[in-house]
């Protein structure tokens, strides 16, 4: 594998061919905030929270560093008013899923994102993935997934394979940023047990 | 309404047509669809099973794409074109007559599996509008006495 050099935030850094921006800031010791990702799983991208500005040939434009990958030449700034302002946008509308989820609300204060900005939303899920990823991913049970899309999608357990699997795990439970998983488990629960 | 073992060795057969590979799963679907025109749990399973992918992946496929059906389809599918030509022509009151006259709302089935109805953008026939659509023929210039007739001639 190559190597490739770029710029992030005026620093000149190298990194594999192949790395997430992200992941080469990290290392560089630049923070960029997340949601949907997490060390055991491969990057979903559903969050969008890791935007950051790229330009290449005098255009610029917003990407999702978690699932872009570097390139040589490559100039990527991880903070500014554009990106603020989406970061700002995106989080006050996952509040409006879930306005008290402790992750969503430490990166309000930091972006001054309002929770009452829009309407609460009905389900607290903000299909960050997580759960359904873990468990397919990690555990390989897939026992829970999505349903539907757009503004209807869902997580939805599958009867026959939590009722075998998921009382002696319930590693996804913390993961969710939400309260939304383990209302959701305990609903199924309630109709598959008797 | 079930599948029958005899439906399942169909979803078998279309399995085995398309080589029983993954990355078939959403032609199986739409076949399997086409010959019972819906997706019975049992079909799905089974599906999932010979094909080696997870429910929860069939399941979110079945639910993501709108050609799928999870439950039964009537005899008869009514399709009440909403395009802009049909919409000024009167869309809404001939919807209203339909859904009035089977019972329905757009995307329901009837109890008796008569009527499936649902509504469409744009049949492509603009100049006929407003266009219903039932089984495949196409009534154009509909009158709201002319769509309860036309309903009435199925059975
Ligand atoms: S239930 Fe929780 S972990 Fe699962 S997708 Fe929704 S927010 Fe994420
Ligand atoms: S962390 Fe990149 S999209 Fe969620």
């Amino acid at each position: 594998m190559s190597e490739v050099r770029l710029q992030i935030d005026g620093k000149e850094v190298r990194a594999e061919e192949g790395a997430t921006i992200l992941e080469t800031a990290r290392a560089a010791g630049i923070e960029i905030p997340t949601l949907c990702l997490h060390e055991a799983l491969e990057p979903f991208g559903g969050c969008r929270l890791c935007v950051v500005e790229v330009e290449a040939g005098g255009w610029s434009r917003l990407v999702v560093s978690c699932v872009y990958t570097v390139a040589e030449g490559l100039v990527v700034r991880t903070r500014n008013k554009k990106i603020d302002r989406t970061r700002k946008m995106l989080l006050e509308l996952l509040l409006a899923h879930a306005p008290d989820s402790p992750p969503l609300q430490e990166l309000a204060a930091e972006y001054g994102a309002d929770r009452d900005r829009f309407g609460q939303e009905t389900s607290f899920c903000v299909h960050c993935g997580l759960c359904v990823r873990y468990c397919a991913e990690v555990k390989g049970l897939h026992a829970v997934g999505f349903i539907d899309r757009g503004i209807r999608k869902e997580i939805s357990f599958l009867p026959e394979i939590a009722a075998k699997e998921c009382r002696d795990c319930m590693e996804c439970f913390p993961l969710c940023p939400t309260s939304y998983l383990q209302a959701a488990f305990v609903l199924v629960e309630a109709f598959t047990s008797r | 309404m079930n599948t029958t073992i005899a439906d399942l060795a169909g979803v078998d057969r279309i399995i085995a047509e398309h080589g029983g590979r993954a990355d078939a799963l959403i032609q199986v679907l739409l076949d399997v669809q086409a010959e019972i025109s819906w997706l019975p749990a049992d079909a799905l399973a089974r599906i999932a099973e010979r094909l080696d992918v997870p429910p929860a992946l069939v399941q979110h496929i079945t639910t993501f794409y709108k050609a799928f059906s999870l439950v039964p389809k009537g005899r008869h599918r009514v399709h009440v074109c909403m395009g802009t030509a049909c919409h000024v022509r009167g869309a809404l009151r001939i919807l209203d007559t339909v859904e009035e006259l089977t019972g329905l709302a757009p995307g329901e089935t009837d109890p008796d599996l008569k009527f499936s109805l649902e509504t469409v953008n744009c049949l492509g026939c603009c100049a006929l509008g407003p266009v219903i659509e039932i089984d495949g023929k196409t009534h154009g210039n509909v009158s709201l006495a002319r769509t309860e007739d036309v309903l009435k001639s199925y059975e």
